[in-house]
């Protein structure tokens, strides 16, 4: 592919690494916190870096060694972080109109970077510029994950190599809690988010005595439901008045 | 954080395949729509469940940890649960993610000072 960063592709890709700048700040100190909590769970760096590498999705990556730690079993491990990604195929099916009709090679790529900072920065340029080509829309988007897959290796880096400096009385067992609560808070707006979060915690409280976290399991898909009930009911008051 | 090493990781297939699992999973839900069906729309009802999967998730997975955190061996940490209502509450007000880090990682720092 001829690629100048003057034609109009470029330009997108120059956009989309401007955009990617605030999502740095957030993705340094996630990544570094990675690298602690894996270390401290047992595991090498190698396998800690290939976690990040082959993975590449912050909250599956904490979710899966926060139930190591406690105990859960292999398949709970896996079915929970990946019911965490959930959200990804969504996205993927958001972002397919727009992305859909690129080579198999460069959906591979988009599939494979994929995270929430791009996903939401994209959906926004693609609404503010409707007319973009699909090779815009792709350049803008990889100006986001470009710097942010390679930072998060070497934040995850850093994490397991300096972070067993760190003494106990910083609490960082809590930084993975915090930075979770942080990421959802902005969604928890409206009835149906509301009563999809409520729903969810108490569930998982009411079922915490079911061995190894599977009541969250069972948690999830009730608050999934409870979310879409809610918003279908919402629709139907409003219908009338419109 | 507990001293203890789950099996998971002493056995090292085990954590292999955690890995890899995860990995395969991923993309494949990633790579799932974008690169299987294209262009073509979607069942409204499969978006409108699949858009609550953060908050359905999420919430459920860190409130034992709020609550029952292990760092106390299970007892609740007034500092812990301050910080976690502060940073929910400055994220729902401000809609940003480093205000909402920064308030709560403020609070769990400050919080034994104060209480």
């Amino acid at each position: 592919m001829t690629f100048s960063l003057s034609s109009p592709v470029g330009r997108a890709f120059l956009r989309g690494l401007v955009t990617s700048l605030p999502f740095l700040l957030v993705v340094v100190p996630f990544g570094l916190v990675f690298g602690v909590v894996a270390t401290s769970a047992g595991m090498t760096l190698f396998e800690t870096m290939a976690f990040s590498v082959i993975v590449v999705a912050g909250a599956a990556q904490f979710a899966a060694v926060q139930l190591i730690q406690e105990g859960a079993p292999l398949l709970i491990v896996i079915l929970t972080a990946l019911a965490v990604n959930l959200r990804m195929a969504m996205y993927s099916a958001a972002l397919a109109p727009h992305l859909g009709a690129t080579s198999a090679p460069v959906r591979a790529l988009l599939a494979y970077s994929l995270m929430d900072q791009c996903f939401v920065a994209s959906m926004v340029e693609y609404e503010r510029r409707p007319t973009a080509t699909v090779a815009e829309k792709a350049a803008f988007f990889f100006g986001i994950a470009v710097p942010i897959c390679p930072l998060w290796y070497v934040a995850t880096w850093a994490g397991v190599v300096f972070g067993q400096t760190i003494p106990p009385e910083y609490a960082l067992d809590f930084a993975v809690p915090i930075a979770f609560l942080a990421t959802i808070s902005p969604l928890l707006r409206g009835r149906a988010n509301l009563a999809a979060a409520a729903v969810s915690v108490g569930v998982t409280l009411a079922l915490w005595w079911m061995p190894y976290s599977t009541g969250l399991l069972v948690a999830a898909a009730a608050a999934m439901a409870t979310g879409a009930i809610v918003e279908t009911l919402t629709e139907r008051q409003k219908e009338p008045r419109s | 954080m507990t001293g203890t090493i789950s099996p998971i990781v002493t056995d090292k297939w085990q954590l292999w395949t955690v890995i890899v699992a995860l990995g395969l999973g991923t993309f494949f839900l990633r790579y799932s729509f974008l690169g299987l069906i294209g262009d073509r729309p979607l069942p409204p009802i499969v978006l409108k469940v699949l858009r609550y999967t953060p908050v359905a998730v999420i919430p459920g997975l860190i409130a034992p940890a709020v609550l029952w955190p292990a760092a106390t061996g299970g007892e609740t940490d007034p500092a812990r649960l301050a910080a976690a209502v502060v940073t929910v509450l400055t994220g729902v007000v401000t809609r940003n993610l480093l205000l909402a880090i920064l308030a709560g990682v403020s609070t769990l720092y400050l919080a034994p000072w104060l209480i």
